[in-house]
This record gives structure tokens, sequence and C-alpha cells, in this order.
């Protein structure tokens, strides 16, 4: 195994979906679903059995909107207001007016979602305004339950094979090439429609830890889904909306104030005591535990120690089962206590990841990118707050629409000297003696990110970011080596990185206003509505670098109220409530 | 430039008395989602799981899915 094999495939299929995680599952099963006939495949560079965010499962849903609970106005209104207004609703008010059919279908796959005593759904409320978080008690069995319903559909599934770039031809989406993980073996994929369901950009920026792999996403979200996009020509939207999240310092995983929040844990100083009043991600938040962090009441901790043994009980059983399980592990290693301590808090490094943020391939309500044919749902695409719902609500839009698409178009003609230019720079670093190794490609890249693109956002550090990038991705095309198969994955990963690097410094320094709280803090700007209450998109220039412009915001669906509109903007507890 | 041999300690240990790689499993190497997994074969000729690559999310699924319990996911050295 790893051994570099040379060689070439070609396959037609109706529908490739290009992740197997959460939204890519959902879109193949729906496509094939709507059309029996569709030859689908999914295709993964891990295993579907086990990749993607929700790798060993979930701890509940985040974002659900469930009838007696919630209405999609109110919801849709949460998520334009937790955005900073920069929002086309239509995607997010079609996500919560459908995800209660999805919950509904996933429950029938045998994911169980909390009820309580008279069998209605147990939602507890952690936003701001409105109440939408559903515990899943078996949620360790998600990705158990896709893959049943994947093979009982007769999806067929393409592991330990990588998309490395997409190919386009009569103004539209051809298909893509992929190569194997551990040959290096080419696969080039005729198809009719793609949908992307790559995750997040995870390894953009450098744990505070070092190691590369310690990552708040799933390191295998290394960015391949926009570099993609990039590549084919998609406008990219809002990409200076970075995510950044709050975590366990070191450990690197959610501290789960949406688990132990409605059980009575909250984020506190390093005094005890509460400094925000609502534990819902938004860059507003961010920005206040950002000044926790960096004043003298820091660092930010995790508080549970005051709660009775049997809510802890419960709370450790979720938390140490589901979603990142050697957290358990983690905080017996450091003797570490919910009864005793509190647990020491940080932010996490930047991402994109429209998962918690807002920023990613743009996309409409039926989850098409600009591209005719091809479709992004997940973390990568720019529909905001999505979480596990919105990529399996957005995920299953992208497989109905895409099933459609179909019907009507044959095959793509595209330009077969793509496909040699890809195969020649994909093999490049196999065809040296010796070099720069990826890892050391990706961490200077990510070093840099840290060191120039973390916010505060200054235009100095920034430019200087993009002549380091340009010296690295010079070192990168002429310098790269690599011993073996798995090796030029990594490579490969790093050039996605570096990518997605030149894409958040660009981005960042065209929006010249500051908004979304610590996601694009621009420490020389304030917020400037008059000139940008607007997307920005990105798109690649024909200089070959990231070309930006402004794109309007839909007109609003449900309408804010002027008294609405700051109802994220202040997020500090009072002095009232902290003396409480 | 040549290529240095720096070493680093790896966060997954297979218990090789348990581990059954001999019989033809690989489930530990199927699942990770890093692929960061490999089978040796030892000097008597036997075979185990062992962690080749240093590049671990400390996830799980190894640990999980291994039939027998000869999986076990430490912490990176650099983050516990």
């Amino acid at each position: 195994m790893d051994e570099i094999l040379d060689g070439l495939t070609q396959i037609d299929c109706d529908i490739l979906v290009i992740g197997g995680g959460t939204a890519g599952p959902m879109a193949a099963l729906k496509a094939k679903k709507k059309n029996p006939k569709a030859n689908v495949v999914l295709l993964d560079k891990a295993n579907v059995k086990r990749s993607g965010a929700i790798s060993m499962g979930m701890d509940g849903l985040n974002n659900s909107v469930i009838p007696g609970y919630a209405t999609p106005e109110q919801y849709t209104k949460e998520i334009t207001v937790a955005n900073d207004g920069i929002c086309d609703q239509a995607a997010v008010y079609r996500y919560a007016s459908e995800c209660y059919g999805i919950i509904q279908e996933l429950d029938d796959f045998g994911i169980r979602f909390q009820k309580d005593q008279n069998g209605e759904y147990d939602v507890k409320k952690v936003h701001h305004i409105g109440t939408y978080v559903l515990p899943m008690p078996n949620g360790d069995t998600v990705k158990k339950a896709l893959y049943r319903q994947l093979r009982k559909a007769r999806i067929n599934i393409v592991n330990r094979y990588m998309a490395t770039r997409l190919l386009t031809g009569e103004g539209r989406i051809a298909g893509a090439v992929c190569v194997n993980t551990r040959t290096a073996e080419f696969l080039v994929v005729r198809a009719k429609a793609v949908i992307m369901g790559l995750g997040a950009a995870g390894r953009l920026g450098l744990p505070t830890s070092g190691y590369l792999y310690g990552t708040y996403e799933n390191a295998s979200n290394s960015g391949e889904g926009y570099a993609m996009a990039y590549h084919a020509g998609a406008g990219l939207a809002n990409l200076e909306c970075y995510q950044i999240n709050p975590l366990i310092k070191d450990y690197n995983g959610p501290a789960c104030a949406y688990v132990a929040g409605p059980m009575g844990g909250y984020t506190a100083n390093a005094q005890g005591e509460r400094f925000i009043e609502c534990d819902y991600w938004s860059g507003q938040m961010m920005q206040e535990f950002y000044d926790e962090l960096q004043g003298g009441k820091g660092p930010v901790y995790l508080k549970l120690n005051h709660l009775a043994e049997e809510t802890i009980s419960e709370i450790e059983r979720v938390l140490h089962i589901v979603e990142r399980p050697t957290r358990g592990h983690f905080h017996k290693g450091r003797g570490t206590d919910y009864r005793k301590q509190m647990i020491e808090m940080h932010i996490s490094e930047i991402g994109f990841c429209s998962g918690h943020s807002a920023s990613g391939v743009f996309v409409d309500e039926h989850a098409r990118t600009t591209i005719p044919g091809l479709y992004a749902a997940g973390d990568m695409a720019n529909v905001p707050h999505n979480y596990m719902l919105g990529a399996f609500t957005n995920g299953a839009f992208a497989g109905l629409d895409a099933a459609d698409f179909i019907a009507d178009v044959d095959f793509a003609a595209f330009d077969e000297a793509e496909v040699e230019a890809e195969r020649n720079r994909v093999l490049a670093p196999t065809k040296r003696d010796d070099g720069i190794p990826p890892n050391q490609i990706e961490y200077k890249t990510r070093r840099l990110v840290n060191d120039y693109l973390q916010p505060p956002k200054v235009t100095a550090k920034m430019e200087l970011a993009q002549e380091r990038f340009d010296e690295v991705r010079e070192d990168m095309e002429q310098g790269m080596f690599v011993r073996d198969s798995h090796e030029l994955m990594r490579a490969l990963e790093a050039s996605s990185i570096l990518d997605c690097a030149d894409m958040a410094a660009s981005a960042s320094l065209y929006r010249t206003e500051s908004r979304w709280g610590l996601y694009h803090n621009r420490v020389e700007y304030d917020r400037d509505d008059e000139n940008w209450f607007c997307h920005t998109i990105l798109t690649k220039g024909a200089d070959g670098k990231p070309a930006h412009h402004k794109q309007e915001v839909k007109p609003y669906i449900v309408e804010i109220a002027e008294d609405e509109k700051d109802a994220y903007n202040n997020q500090r507890v009072g002095a009232s409530v902290a003396a409480e | 430039m040549p290529l240095a041999q720096t070493a680093t300690t790896v966060p997954v240990t297979v218990n090789a008395d348990l581990c059954i790689a001999d019989k033809g499993c690989t489930v530990c190497v199927d699942v990770c989602p890093l692929d960061v997994l490999r089978i040796a074969e030892t000097e008597d000729g036997s075979k185990t799981a062992y962690m080749k690559y240093d590049e671990c999310w400390y996830c799980m699924p190894c640990e999980a899915d291994c039939p027998t319990g000869a999986v076990t996911v430490n912490l990176p050295y650099l983050l516990k």
C-alpha cells in the first residue's frame, strides 16, 4: 500500500456526490429516491462509514425548527440578526420550513431524538430568541444508520478517492478528476451533475497546541471544496466572515455549551462570573469571549461545578460518548473533573465553515452554485448556521434538484487537456528526488495564517501575509516532494489549504468595514451599512488571483423591526444581571 | 534538500496480542478518516495494525470499531 502507481480510469455517472459525511449521503439518497434509474456515485477520500464532521456522531440538533416550539419566520429572523443582516433569507426560510420533515426521516432511520413523558420532542432553549436545540441520546449511531440507508438504496460508494479538480464544459459542470489516496492512480468521473459536500476548511489556522491535526473540525476537512469551486470558476460568498469557535483549551474540541447550557452550565470568567448573556455562537458573542480572554478577568471557563451530581453525570454521559468521545480521556489525563474545577476554555484557530458561521461557496435555496449542474451543501456552502441538520436538509435540496437537472441534459464535453494538466500538477511532487515535504508547506502556511490573518484584522499584516503566501506557493509549486501516495494526499491538502489562506486574506482586505463581531473585526474600520450592506463574492480572476464584487442582499421575506436588529449586539451581561 | 528522520510519539497504540490482522482484519485501517493506520508484518511473520503516520484527530472510530478491543486512542502528546 501507498506505492505510487501509474493509472487512469474513466467512469460515467448521472450524479457524482463528493463527500460522504453528512450532506453528501442525504443528497445521494434523495436523488436516488426521486430518480431510481439514476446512477449515483458517492465518493470520499476517507471511508463513508466514518467520514466527515460527524465521524463519531453528534450530541444534538442545534437548529431544529419544530412546530409548536418555533416557526420558520422566527428562525429566519433570528439567523438574519445573528448574521448582522447579511443573509439571503430564502435558503434559511426553506431550511426552516422543511427541516422538520428531515428530522422525521432521520427518526425513521433509527436516529432517535429526545422526547418528554408525553412523547413530544424535548426541545431546549440556547439561542437568544427562539427554542431550537434537540438532544440526540443515541447520537453515536448516526453514521451507521446513514450507511445502512446508502446500502439499501444501492448508492455506488467509492472510498479513498480524493477529488482534486472539477471539470467544466459548455458552461456547466462536466465531472471531476480524482486520485486514489493509496495508489495515486487517477479516476476521471464524467457526471451530468456534481454535488459537493466536502465540509469545512478546518485546517486553515494552526491550533495553539501546534499539532497540525489537533483542529476543531475533523482534520480531514482541509478545504478541498472551496479550492475546487474556486478553480472551477464558482462564486464564494463572504469568506471574510471566518469561523472561530469557543472550545476546551488544548483539547480543541467543542465545550458543548449547547448540551450543558440547558442543564445549568455556562461560560464564566476566572472569577466564576457569567459575562455573556447567551451561549449561542455568533461573531458578537465571540468578540465578548475574546475580550474576556484578553482582559484581566480571563481566561474563560466552562462552569459546571455548581451542578448536582446527577446532572453532571448526565452531561458526562452525553459529552464523553458522542461527537468527541476522547474528551473523557483528556480530562482524565489532566486530572480535571466537572464536579471540582471549572474547565479552561479558549477560542479556536480560524477556518471557513458555514455550519457555525456564514461564509462559503455561494448557493441559493436549491443548493445551486453559480455553475449550472454544480451544487454545494453543508459546512462548505454559504447558508448560515447550518449545523448538522442544515447539512442534511440542504443536502436533500441538492439531491432533489440534481435529480431534475440530469433529466434534461447529457454529459457536457470538456477539454481533455484539462485532465492532462491536472495529472501533471498532482504528480509534480512525485517527480523530484528531494525537496520540501507537504507537512512543512502546510505548517508554514498555517503558522502565517495565525500570525497575520487572525482577528483583530490589520491591513498591513494581511498584506504581509499575501507576500509570504506567494513565497510558500513558489516553494510548493517548484519544490514540494513526496515519497508515497499517502504523502501525495497531504500535498494536495496543503495546496487546498494555501488556496483557502489566499482567499481568506483577499476577502478580508476587500470588505473595508467591520462586521460579524470578531469574525471580521477590522480595527481600522467601523461598521458601514451604507457601503457594505451586501454580500462579497470572490471568484478566480483572469490573472489567476482572487477577484471580488459586491452582490446585493435579496429583499427580506421576514421583516426585521429596527429594535430587533441589535439583539445579538448586546451580548455582555449588564451590571445588574452579573450581580445576581 | 535531504530529509531528516525526526522521531515522534504516536497517539494510537495496538495490543498485538489482541489484534487479529493475521486473520485478515483491517477494520481500524479502513475506518480511519485520516488514513494513518497500516498493517505491519513482524519478524515471525505475524501481522498487527500500527499507526504509521502521526496525523491523528483522536476521533476514535479505530478504537470503537475494533472487534477485539485491541486499539487504544491516547491524546497526542502536544495537546494532552
